[in-house]
């Protein structure tokens, strides 16, 4: 099953060769995301790219298709108390717990610092720990013209309660989404939780309440225990794990997903090559969301977008609009 | 490797156990971006998915000491690893001590694996013809490293271990009488030894703190700390902090 996702052309081949079977001029890495042209599909995922500023010291991050802002409530949290971070396998665990300066500060003071160094639109991550709250936080920020797109987080798995709260239920997700749609008038992608038992049902309660888009997968709920204490090592005791271990859990929960909804899909989960972009978007994904590979590799997305096309080359791709999908029958 | 970056190749030319369970590692590479002592880098090393953090223990022309405490797997591998190794380091994290607020008379306070920054600013602080003092705290004798380096350094040092093997018997603080005319403070060790430094001392300072990091340079907000003026990480607003910006 390829669909159709706006400018993407159905192409049951899942790319297009010419007569040699070798792809012609330079490959296309552009994207569409809710009616907005990315030059490419890469977007630094909430909580790992922070506001971007410290990115803009490294490279020009005006390469990416666009990044998501660390995740915004209504007031000033500190989050959770330290150790946050833990290593793993192929992984880490955070449990950060939602440390932003409130919503006003971003407003003033984060925001107009993005501008300066980041050029196209932006997607807001909104978190909440009422409904009230979430359409406040998403009104604020899509006010703002460079806002693309409302991004919102109903999958924190470091929160006491809100945030993954609105995850775990249909009906729940299904308000949600419903109270800031009406709202907001820029496109509500709704960032899942894979701490959940069908998510294509939430998936399907976030369309049918006039979702623009989902994002998936938020970081899985996880522990490690330190030896030389005997306790867990986060303060919070469980945390959320992220990292090339969940990229298998991803892309099938991406697959899952866009079998059950028409809802252009952000895959999030482990990716950190460009063969992984690919591997997410032939799983369903438009776009793709990149998060613990910039905090071990800070070029990370540049280094995924500079071997994009070669990558698209290798493997015959022409075009990546025509892949999404590729992967399912 | 790419220029102008704070990612950068490093080739280990020396990696040799210093005290129990304390190993010095020297590399050669790039260091034109380690610009104050106190800053540190953070070390990729094979099979592990976090890098390493480490202060700077010294820098001399492309030559970089780090030295650290066998603690977990990381450290451990990073302690086998031979001659002519390369590692992918950032470099150049952090914000340092501030040579200049120190008046005439620093003195320097670190615990364990937290002595390590003290000797490069040590280094800075006799280079302008300041009267450097040090307490060293350790847990034993077996523990206790880089004494004569800082003695060489024309610091006067005391040494205090927990179990009295070496030197005075106690805590960094039983060593404060020793040195009663210092105009500064600068400490670096485990959060209670600072918190210990900063009741005891009736100066200003600049403390070091150590936190588990994620990126190490101000994207994850793994390491944050609240202080006098907010939220702040200690990865990139630290890992020093001024006295009068602590809170406890």
């Amino acid at each position: 099953m390829v669909r159709k996702i706006e400018n993407g052309a159905q192409n049951p081949m899942g790319y297009r060769k010419n007569s040699t079977g070798q792809p012609e001029g330079n490959p296309d890495t552009r994207v569409s995301l809710c009616g907005v042209e990315l030059d490419n599909p890469i977007i630094p995922a909430s909580g790992t790219f922070g506001y971007g500023v410290e990115f803009a010291k490294l490279y020009d991050i005006n390469i990416l298709g666009t990044f998501s802002m660390k995740s915004a409530t209504k007031e000033p949290r500190f989050g959770n108390i330290t150790p946050r971070i833990a290593e793993c396998a192929s992984g880490m665990l955070n449990a950060v717990g939602l440390q932003n300066p409130g919503l006003e500060s971003v407003l003033a003071h984060e925001l107009p610092e993005i501008k300066k160094v980041f050029k196209k639109k932006i997607m807001a991550n909104v978190s909440g720990f009422s409904v009230d709250e979430y359409v406040t936080n998403a009104a604020a920020l899509g006010d703002d013209p460079q806002i693309g797109w409302i991004e919102l987080n109903i999958s924190c798995p470091n929160v006491k309660r809100g945030g993954e709260h609105f995850g775990n239920s249909p009906s729940d997700a299904f308000t949600l989404t419903r109270e800031v749609k009406q709202a907001v008038q820029k496109p509500i992608i709704v960032k899942l939780s894979p701490n959940t038992g069908d998510i294509a049902a939430i998936s399907a309660a976030c369309e049918e309440a006039g979702a623009d888009g989902l994002s998936l997968i938020n970081t899985i709920k996880g522990m490690r225990i330190d030896l030389k204490t005997q306790k867990p090592v986060l303060a919070n005791k469980t945390g959320g794990l992220s990292g090339p271990a969940v990229f298998p859990v991803a892309l099938r929960m991406v697959y899952e997903v866009y079998e059950a909804v028409k809802l252009p899909i952000v895959g999030i989960g482990g990716v950190s090559t460009a063969e992984d972009v690919i591997e997410m978007m032939l799983a369903g994904a438009a776009a793709v969301g990149v998060g613990a590979a910039n905090l071990i590799n800070p070029y990370a997305c540049r280094d995924i977008i500079e071997s994009l096309p070669g990558v698209m080359r290798e493997y015959g791709i022409t075009r990546l609009t025509d892949i999404i999908g590729g992967a399912h029958n | 490797m790419k220029e102008n970056t704070i990612e950068q190749k490093f080739e280990i030319t020396e990696n040799r156990k210093i005290a129990d369970m304390v190993y010095e590692t020297v590399l050669v590479g790039d260091t034109s971006r380690v610009t104050s002592p106190g800053q540190f880098v953070s070390v990729s090393l094979g099979g592990f998915f976090l890098r390493r953090p480490f202060s700077v223990c010294d820098k001399s022309g492309g030559r970089l000491t780090l030295i650290y405490k066998t603690v977990g797997s990381g450290t451990k591998y990073m302690s086998s690893l031979k001659k002519g190794s390369v590692l992918n380091l950032l470099t150049g994290l952090g914000n340092g001590f501030e040579v200049k607020n120190s008046k005439d008379s620093p003195l320097l306070i670190g615990g364990g694996v937290g002595l390590p920054p003290l000797y490069f600013l040590a280094k800075c602080l006799t280079a302008e013809g300041k009267d450097v003092a040090l307490i060293m705290g350790f847990g034993k004798s077996s523990e206790v490293f880089y004494e004569e380096k800082f003695k060489e350094l024309g610091v006067r040092v005391a040494v205090t271990t927990a179990d009295g093997s070496r030197g005075i018997k106690g805590f960094v603080t039983d060593a404060l009488g020793l040195f009663t005319g210092y105009t500064y403070t600068y400490a670096c060790g485990p959060e209670q030894m600072l918190k210990a430094v900063w009741e005891s001392t009736r100066t200003d300072g600049e403390y070091s703190f150590e936190e588990r990091m994620g990126c190490g340079f101000g994207a994850c907000m793994g390491c944050s700390r609240k202080t006098v003026g907010g939220y702040k990480k200690v990865c990139s607003d630290g890992p020093v902090f001024k006295k009068g910006e602590i809170l406890w």
